[in-house]
């Protein structure tokens, strides 16, 4: 197959294209939840991004919280921004910081004037942000502007056998046309990180590699009060014939095809080294995961499941494929690409990976998800640790 | 290019995983093995699940699984060519 040079996206004003044009309400803190969330109702064309924390956190966990919200409001699939918190100080950091974008932000905080004052003015700004948003038209963009972040779920040795295999040689074939790459799920390499560590660009990035899954894999067995059996693999994954996490392991890695990693990155992270695959030190679920990503500036998502992971996240589209055929009959709403016929060798796995690119260019050209479809929104922010 | 019953990673492997519905008891498998394109016949013990694995040889206690020609796990219960390896007599070695 011939591999489309372009797409039709949104650009940006520092350069960079959406897949997406959302206005997004964005709460600094789970106090303002509610607010972001009736302004979103009261302006159509805005969504809200309700999560759970953003009060009393320091230090490293602090960090990754500004730096998950701030991610968030510069990736290229949002078209403006209103950030709303309870304390003017966070709320004007995350808003300057979305600013150096040249996109429209506007900051509003509920101290000293309450919840319905400052729906009302912030609400007003999003009705102005929405309709100018609205006018913005898709254009062609190179193929070079589609940031690709990809993570499975509800793993199963089908994901190992054909899904996973079908994102690794789209990632072969597309890489050299100058796309950026993410794999993450740091904990999911268990079993399989010292063939991982091989694959880094340079033995810096090896290094790196090893330090950050050695301090993950630490963390696990000081936190873990039995082998996991019940987490890792999850009670799905076994139910799908997975055993043990090194085979799950093995099969995950299959997503990044024969390619090499250039940087292992931060959670949520912006990759600094031009084009090519990174590597981001992330959980393993996929809403955490996926979330990160789309912090870091991915504007596309490819997922792999086995038994059937039903995520979505509400910025990036999250593209569904599998090669479980029991999951394409009877989960067939969450399935953008069917790549069964892998398994009754119907199909080889250069044609299950043009099927992929050809799937993810419709969506990147503005077909929505199966996740877009059904209403998932999934937003986890990662908390490293307990709040002060 | 006949569909198979099992697919096998790698020609080092000692599990092959179930590729159809279902496998029955006692069905004579065709099992294609992806690294060599080589296919070749496994004896199912039991009725095995899609995506779920059999034993291509008989493996004792200590024994290390294979797959993807690498070592996913370790034999905890012996387990004869044809039977379902799965949590039941397979571990993990990590944690």
């Amino acid at each position: 197959m011939e591999i489309p040079k372009s797409f039709l996206g949104y650009k940006r004003e520092n350069g960079r294209a959406g897949t997406r044009n959302h206005v997004i309400i964005l709460p600094v803190d789970d106090i303002s939840n509610a607010c972001a969330e009736a302004v979103a109702n009261n302006i159509k064309g805005t969504i809200a991004l309700p999560h759970s924390y953003g009060r009393l956190q320091f230090g490293a966990d602090l960090e990754l919280h500004f730096r998950t919200m701030i991610g968030t409001g510069k990736n290229p699939n949002v078209a403006a921004v209103i950030v709303i918190g309870i304390e003017p100080k966070w709320t004007k950091k995350i808003v300057d910081a979305i600013a150096e974008t040249g996109k429209p932000v506007e900051g509003f905080h509920i101290e000293r004037s309450g919840d319905i004052e400052t729906i009302m003015k912030a609400s007003k700004k999003a009705q102005e942000f929405s309709m100018w948003a609205s006018e913005k038209q898709r254009e062609e963009c190179p193929l070079s502007d589609l940031w690709i972040s990809v993570k499975c779920g509800e793993s199963d040795t089908t994901s190992g056998l054909a899904a996973n295999p079908t994102v690794g040689n789209l990632m072969d074939k597309l890489e050299p046309l100058g796309v950026h790459l993410c794999f993450g799920e740091t904990s999911e390499l268990t079993g399989a990180e010292k063939v991982c560590a091989t694959r880094g660009a340079t033995k810096e990035a090896s290094d790196k590699f090893m330090k950050t899954w050695s301090a993950y894999n630490d963390f696990i067995l000081k936190e873990a009060t039995d082998d996991l059996s019940e987490s890792q693999p999850t009670a799905g994954n076994i139910a799908g014939g997975l055993t043990t996490i090194e085979e799950k392991a093995f099969g995950n890695f299959q997503k990044i095809g024969t390619r090499k990693f250039v940087d292992v990155l931060e959670p949520a992270e912006e990759p600094k080294k031009g084009k090519g695959l990174y590597f981001m030190d992330t959980s393993s679920a996929a809403a955490e995961c996926v979330t990160l990503q789309a912090a870091a500036g991915f504007n596309i998502h490819l997922f792999p499941t086995g038994q059937g992971n039903i995520i979505g996240n509400p910025i990036e589209p999250v593209i569904k494929l599998t090669a479980n055929p029991l999951t394409v009959k009877t989960m067939k709403e969450h399935i953008d690409c069917d790549v069964s016929k892998l398994l009754s060798r119907q199909m080889n796995m250069s044609q299950a990976g043009d099927e992929l690119i050809k799937s993810m260019l419709r969506v990147a050209n503005g077909r929505l998800t199966c996740a877009e479809a059904l209403g998932h929104r999934e937003f986890v922010m990662t908390k490293l640790y307990r709040s002060a | 290019m006949s569909q198979p019953d099992l697919i096998i990673h790698d020609e080092k492997d000692n599990v092959g995983v179930v590729v159809i519905e279902t496998t029955k008891k006692g069905q004579d498998c065709s099992a294609w093995i992806m690294e060599n394109d080589k296919t070749v016949k496994v004896p199912s013990t039991n009725d095995v699940p899609l995506g779920h694995k059999i034993a291509l040889k008989d493996l004792k206690v200590g024994d290390t699984i294979f797959k993807y020609g690498h070592d996913i796990g370790k034999v905890v219960k012996e387990i004869k060519k044809g039977e379902h390896v799965h949590v039941h007599n397979v571990k993990t070695k990590k944690w």
